[in-house]
């Protein structure tokens, strides 16, 4: 008995529900490798990192001019570094989210369909890998890189701040600044999920790099009008009483919070100005016996932005999935 | 009995209603030259995809070095080598770090790497310019560093999906004699191609695909056999009295017809390749014989007369299935 029949004793194996063979990761490091170093020398990505460090470097010395001529005590100087705007130049901050969905919109605007235009994809994948772990070796490349970019720029600020304020950043402006980081990383991510999904659908990746700018554009510029107008008709004001006012500015506050772009901006100001206690709408009776202009503790900061924060890395996941079920289910006979 | 490396069963593979390959029964056996042909749209890149578990058959089975692609696909994908249509590559890099990457993803352990990447190259002639970058090949050039891309990881079997489309006539030979050399070291390969004097040219056996169906398949003597009767055509160019000549030559056994296509030229159709009997009555009737030629049989042939019988409906393609 012992010696069953191996046809038979294999039998209930292939008939139970079919098990993919080996880990789907397999060959993902390969993948981040050759990905991460095609974004570092292609030039698309050299002209952009020279215009977002020839412009932090524009602000932050126009900042750091400014801080050093009005502010003489301030617990917050290196925050100041990235909140100080001066005409001409934008506040630092404020450059960061123009141009980070811009980035990363241009490292993954064409990362599968450029593939399938150059005849690659079939021949990549007959390896033995699975397309799992083509498609997440190419978004963590396109986010390592990014992080990169960001480190970097984050770094250049505090070399610029110390070399031009002469004074050594405390220890909850670096922690300040770190949360600031990896918020801008995820805000990045979400663009670079964006626009791989754009580059799933669409096989020209003009076509997907137009679409995904046109997204980017729609959340800067048209969302918030659209969000005022929407909560202006869904929740109008017939009376003119409080709880009508409020409840059209908390309807607005959250319908505008659907654009990544709020989102990351709120987690900006809570972090970056210290100050900051609510992000929504704040009545008089909740602001009792509160100290005016003192600063919160770097952990409430964090627990103020917390959903913000969470939800930037939510959509980043979200949209990355999409991307994955989109691509599992293309047919490729490239 | 020589070993199985690829067997198919009643493959099946539907788009909605759509059946673009038919109920496939196919068997290569170890150290053997298959050709798919067939006419573009007949089922032949679908059905090496599912060879390759790149896409899942709708029914029927399929087991490709014992394995079954859909459920092993890992296994499958690092002893089977696949070349695909028209080939492409990473043009920004160089054709060894376009090796090297495909060499990461197969693992190949590093410290082997370079010396594999190396011997690949070597092999189908490129390690001049290993370094140079890919955008500057010809599509020879690129045709062949994709059959050094299969060797990185020593296949037992290459799938190639018209591996001669768009190269020119030397390239194309080049290429043919580099699949004979791949023969030659024990690789069985399966390649798919319209294009039918070079199937015939490198190819022990071949299979015509029609609508998703494979309706003939075998050597290619043995599909001339069925299409065309097996009618070997024997080009004789002798001078002397024509009429004596033909008259020696239907004498000959196997004769089956014969015709004067010019002045001193004969063409005769024989069950067998005649030449010598042929050679001796020509010379027995007092004729002097300057040229005599075995027409080989063309798959060309083969394949205009079984798709002229398909329109006709002489043939129905489960009989000779």
């Amino acid at each position: 008995m012992a010696q069953s029949n191996p046809a038979v004793s294999a039998k209930p194996q292939s008939a139970s529900r079919p098990v993919r063979e080996g880990s789907p990761w397999k060959g993902m490091w390969a993948v981040v490798g050759k990905e991460m170093a095609d974004h570092l020398s292609s030039a698309r990505m050299v002209v952009l990192e020279i215009l977002v460090v020839l412009a932090a470097i524009g602000s932050i010395y126009v900042a750091t001019q400014n801080i050093s001529q009005n502010v003489s005590q301030d617990r917050f100087l290196y925050l100041r570094l990235f909140t100080t705007a001066q005409d001409p130049l934008p506040a630092f901050a404020a450059l960061l989210a123009f141009f980070i969905p811009l980035v990363a919109i241009a490292l993954a605007f064409d990362s599968v369909n450029s593939e399938f235009s150059r005849r690659t994809l079939s021949r990549v994948l007959a390896q033995p890998i699975y397309r799992d772990a083509l498609l997440m070796g190419k978004f963590l490349a396109g986010l390592f890189t990014l992080a990169l970019v960001c480190t970097a720029l984050w770094l250049l600020i505090f070399g610029l701040g110390i070399l031009r304020l002469g004074v050594a950043p405390g220890g909850e402006e670096v922690g300040r600044a770190l949360w600031f980081l990896v918020a801008t990383i995820f805000y990045g991510g979400i663009w670079l999920a964006l626009a791989m999904v754009f580059s799933v659908i669409f096989r020209q990746p003009a076509t997907a790099a137009l679409t995904s700018t046109a997204v980017w554009l729609f959340f800067t510029v048209f969302w918030n009008i659209i969000a005022g107008l929407l909560a202006q008709s869904l929740s109008p004001i017939r009376f003119g009483t409080l709880g009508e006012l409020l409840a059209q500015a908390n309807l607005q506050l959250a319908l505008a919070r659907f654009s990544p772009n709020t989102l990351y901006a709120e987690t900006m100001i809570a972090l970056l100005n210290p100050e900051t206690r609510s992000l929504g709408i704040l009545l008089p009776t909740q602001m009792e016996g509160a100290i005016l202009g003192s600063p919160l503790p770097l952990s409430q900061s964090v627990a103020l932005i917390w959903p913000q924060l969470t939800g930037l890395i939510a959509a980043t996941i979200v949209l990355f999935a999409l991307a994955y079920i989109l691509f599992q289910r293309q047919e490729i006979r490239a | 009995m020589s070993e199985t490396v690829l067997e198919t069963r009643d493959l099946t593979k539907k788009y909605n209603s759509f059946v673009a390959v038919d109920h496939l029964n196919l068997q290569v056996q170890a150290g053997e030259v298959f050709g798919l042909l067939g006419p573009n749209g007949a089922g032949k890149t679908t059905t090496i995809l599912m060879l390759l578990g790149l896409t899942e058959p709708t029914s029927g089975s399929v087991r490709v070095l014992g394995l079954d692609p859909t459920r092993q696909p890992l296994s499958v994908k690092s002893r089977v080598g696949y070349l695909p249509d028209q080939v492409g590559f990473y043009d920004e890099l160089t054709a060894r770090e376009n090796l090297t990457y495909i060499a990461r993803l197969n693992p190949i352990p590093t410290p082997q790497l370079p010396a594999r990447v190396d011997e690949a190259l070597q092999r189908v002639g490129l390690r001049e310019v290993a370094d140079k970058r890919v955008g500057t090949f010809s599509r020879g050039m690129r045709q062949r560093l994709g059959v050094a891309d299969v060797l990185i990881k020593n296949p037992r079997l290459i799938i190639m999906d018209e591996p001669t489309s768009g190269l020119d006539p030397e390239a194309s030979l080049e290429f043919l004699e580099m699949i004979r050399a791949l023969k030659r070291e024990g690789i069985t390969i399966l390649l798919s191609s319209h294009l039918l004097y070079q199937v015939q040219a490198v190819c022990d056996r071949v299979g015509l695909f029609h609508k998703g169906r494979m309706v003939l398949q075998g050597t290619v003597n043995e599909l001339a056999e069925r299409v065309l009767g097996g009618a070997y055509r024997i080009q004789l160019q002798a001078e002397g009295d024509p009429q004596a000549i033909q008259s020696a030559l239907q004498r000959v056994d196997g004769f089956r017809n014969i015709r004067q296509t010019g002045e001193n030229l004969y063409t005769m159709e024989a069950a067998r390749d005649l030449r010598p009997e042929a050679a001796q009555a020509v010379v027995q009737a007092g004729g002097r014989l300057y040229k005599l030629d075995v027409q080989t049989q063309s798959l060309e042939e083969i394949y205009s007369a079984y798709f002229k019988e398909v329109e006709h409906g002489t043939v129905q393609s489960s009989r000779v299935r």
